[in-house]
């Protein structure tokens, strides 16, 4: 009873949050009502049982992603109301669109045919006797570690790419350099100077 | 799932763990070293990377067999296509070193990212699971992207990176789009289990998803109605990085569209060879047409390489264990060919810089007979004329062919064969009886050496084409 009192709210909440994200008129509220959906989301990973991606979505996509995307939308001034101008010539057209795409959910709706073992399958998402951590460790580590290293191999050609074609090495601009500046001695850098009474430094 | 130990054997993993690893080891030597000669140090080492793994293909993999639960797969037709990638990368590489450092393009990323382009092609030769076959396609492409727009101070070589990457990012829509639909009709990602589940009764779900990988494929070997990003990208791109572009990651694509083919869907050929037999006459024809008017020698290539792998669609259209043998065969004479070939063009340095016309290699058959022999023996061998090795690889495509019963095809292949000997005769006819005032700079020894070595290989390693042919027939029939 409380369990699926807590999905009627947690799903209630993440439609009409995700409804305001894309009317909101503000970009900044859209983006923070981006970050109630996540969290609804999280919530009804929990009730699936799957504690883990529910954390993982807070802290990957409230955390970072959607912390991104807020400075993204603060610091690029982009007046949104002038985007959307169009928006009601469109609308006769994207109503089509829509139709259409409605209609052809529909179809494959109508003529799905569940596997037979899609239901057991969905009441076990982890192996029982293994927590959360555990079960996708073994997925991703052990049967999937192939995959996962090539993934890893992608990302890393593309971090290799981003540099190549992106930086640039300006010849004025001063670099940091840890080690010359925790090698830096007082001796070098400043000099002590006696000086008299009433003479000054004298140059 | 076998979670006990999924890495049975850890050596036939040896060249992908070899070429991984030292990319990586190699990335921090560039990063902590400076200057023009760790920059070589670098390639040489490459290089010596490139053979390693072509070597521990060859002798540490042993009988072959399945890793990681049937994704990765190492047989005969892996271990060749391997060896294949590895010493045709390892040549390109030696071509754009002096390039490199002549253009001012000197950067250790290229080497690095030149091996990792390698690792992924070696992962789609060894695909045995959609998802395996995914990673690879996309670890090679991106890597290959970069390279494109390696020159980023060119607006030429940055269109042509972003044409290539926009078309790439599409076609891998296209593919993953095939291989989800597969999964969903099937069950499974393993290439063994959707054999079995498409083996029964007609399946049309499978059979879209099967045409969406091979347009999604017919992209990546550049095949028509899926080419109109070649040329372009060919002609943009710095050469050295085009030379590379039309051998390994071609080879690969073919050896990996071969595999889907005959192992998943082998029992589908009916349903795939129209599509196959469209692919191939579409590329045939618009290769050799499209080639007719083209004045930059790199389009010509790009065009050349277009027909080229129509005629190795010809030879999976066959279906059968000679098409396969016969497949490996063509391929890996054209890969040599065409690396001498783009050898020779990036020996058409005059004092003002690189040229790429035709016309600039007009009378230098006469000013320069060693590049111009060279140029002509390889330019009517990768035509096909006879005894010339290109001939052979031709010659065995269309006998597969026609074994399959495959007879307009192979009619179509010869008279289209006729049409693009057309325009490699025309090279020829500017290189020998024009007159021209352009003046070559002296090639660099590396240059110098592929071009004529291989201008030589394409008339003196005819004897040796026995010793191929046995070779790829071992490899040919691993899939049937």
């Amino acid at each position: 009873m409380l369990a699926s009192l807590a999905f009627w709210a947690f799903s209630g909440v993440a439609i009409l949050s995700a409804l305001m994200v894309v009317i909101a008129r503000s970009p900044v509220r859209s983006v923070m009502f981006l970050i109630l959906s996540f969290i609804s989301a999280a919530g009804l990973f929990v009730l699936l049982g799957a504690e883990f991606l529910a954390m993982l979505l807070i802290v990957v996509y409230v955390g970072a992603v959607a912390v991104l995307f807020l400075f993204v939308v603060m610091m690029l001034d982009v007046d949104f109301a002038e985007l959307s101008a169009g928006f009601a010539e469109n609308i006769p057209l994207g109503a089509l669109v829509a139709v259409v795409l409605a209609v052809e959910l529909l179809m494959i709706g109508l003529t799905w045919e569940s596997a037979p073992q899609a239901a057991a399958l969905r009441a076990a998402v982890t192996p029982d006797g293994l927590s959360n951590v555990e079960a996708l460790g073994t997925l991703l580590y052990d049967d999937y570690i192939y995959f996962f290293q090539a993934a890893g191999l992608v990302l890393l050609v593309a971090m290799i790419g981003a540099i190549v074609l992106t930086l640039r090495h300006k010849p004025h601009v001063r670099r940091q350099n840890v080690a010359d500046q925790v090698q830096r001695r007082a001796e070098d850098a400043v000099e002590l100077i006696d000086i008299k009474p009433g003479q000054g430094i004298g140059e | 799932m076998n979670t006990a130990n999924p890495i049975e054997n850890i050596f036939l993993l040896a060249p992908e763990m070899l070429l991984a690893g030292g990319a990586m080891a190699l990335l921090m030597l560039g990063v902590f070293t400076k200057g023009q000669g760790a920059n070589r140090l670098i390639s040489m080492l490459s290089i010596g990377l490139l053979i390693a793994a072509a070597l521990a293909a060859l002798f540490l993999t042993g009988d072959g067999g399945l890793v990681f639960d049937g994704a990765f797969v190492v047989d005969p037709m892996a271990v060749f296509a391997k060896v294949v990638i590895g010493t045709s990368a390892a040549l390109a590489l030696l071509l754009a070193m002096p390039y490199l450092e002549s253009e001012r393009l000197a950067k250790f990323e290229y080497q690095i990212l030149l091996v990792l382009a390698v690792t992924g092609m070696a992962m789609m030769v060894s695909a045995n699971d959609l998802i395996s076959m995914y990673m690879g396609v996309e670890l090679q492409s991106l890597a290959l992207y970069v390279l494109a727009a390696f020159n980023r101070d060119s607006l030429r070589a940055s269109e042509a990176g972003l044409k290539y990457f926009v078309l790439g990012a599409l076609s891998s829509g296209l593919l993953l789009y095939g291989a989800s639909l597969i999964y969903g009709f099937t069950g499974s990602t393993g290439f063994a289990d959707i054999a079995i589940a498409v083996s029964g009764e007609y399946n049309v779900g499978a059979i879209v998803g099967m045409v969406f990988v091979i347009c999604g494929l017919a992209f990546k070997i550049s095949a028509a109605p899926f080419h109109m990003w070649t040329p372009d990208v060919y002609e943009g791109a710095p050469t050295p990085v085009t030379a590379f572009f039309a051998t390994a990651p071609k080879f690969a694509a073919i050896v990996l569209l071969a595999r889907v083919l005959m192992e998943p869907f082998g029992g589908m050929v009916d349903q795939w060879r129209d599509v196959v037999w469209i692919l191939a006459v579409l590329s045939m024809g618009i290769g050799a047409f499209g080639a007719l008017t083209q004045q930059n020698i790199k389009r010509l290539m790009a065009y050349s390489s277009i027909s080229n792998m129509g005629y190795a669609l010809v030879a999976i259209a066959a279906a059968s264990t000679i098409g396969l043998w016969s497949l490996l065969v063509f391929m890996s004479i054209y890969v040599f060919s065409v690396i001498g070939t783009f050898s020779a063009v990036l020996s058409m340095r005059t004092r003002e810089g690189m040229v790429e016309q035709i016309d600039d290699l007009a009378g230098i058959a006469q000013k320069n007979p060693g590049l111009g022999w060279s140029l002509t023996a390889l330019m009517f061998s990768i035509g096909g004329l006879p005894f010339f090795v290109g001939f052979i690889g031709k010659f065995f495509v269309l006998y597969a062919a026609v074994e399959s019963g495959l007879i307009i095809l192979s009619v179509l292949a010869v008279l289209f064969s006729v049409v693009s000997a057309a325009y490699y005769l025309r090279v020829v006819r500017v290189m020998w009886f024009d007159e021209g005032e352009v003046e070559f700079v002296p090639a660099s020894v590396s240059h110098y050496m592929i071009t004529r070595i291989a201008g030589i290989a394409s008339i003196l390693t005819l004897p040796f084409v026995g010793w191929l042919i046995y070779n790829a027939t071992t490899a040919g029939t691993a899939l049937i």
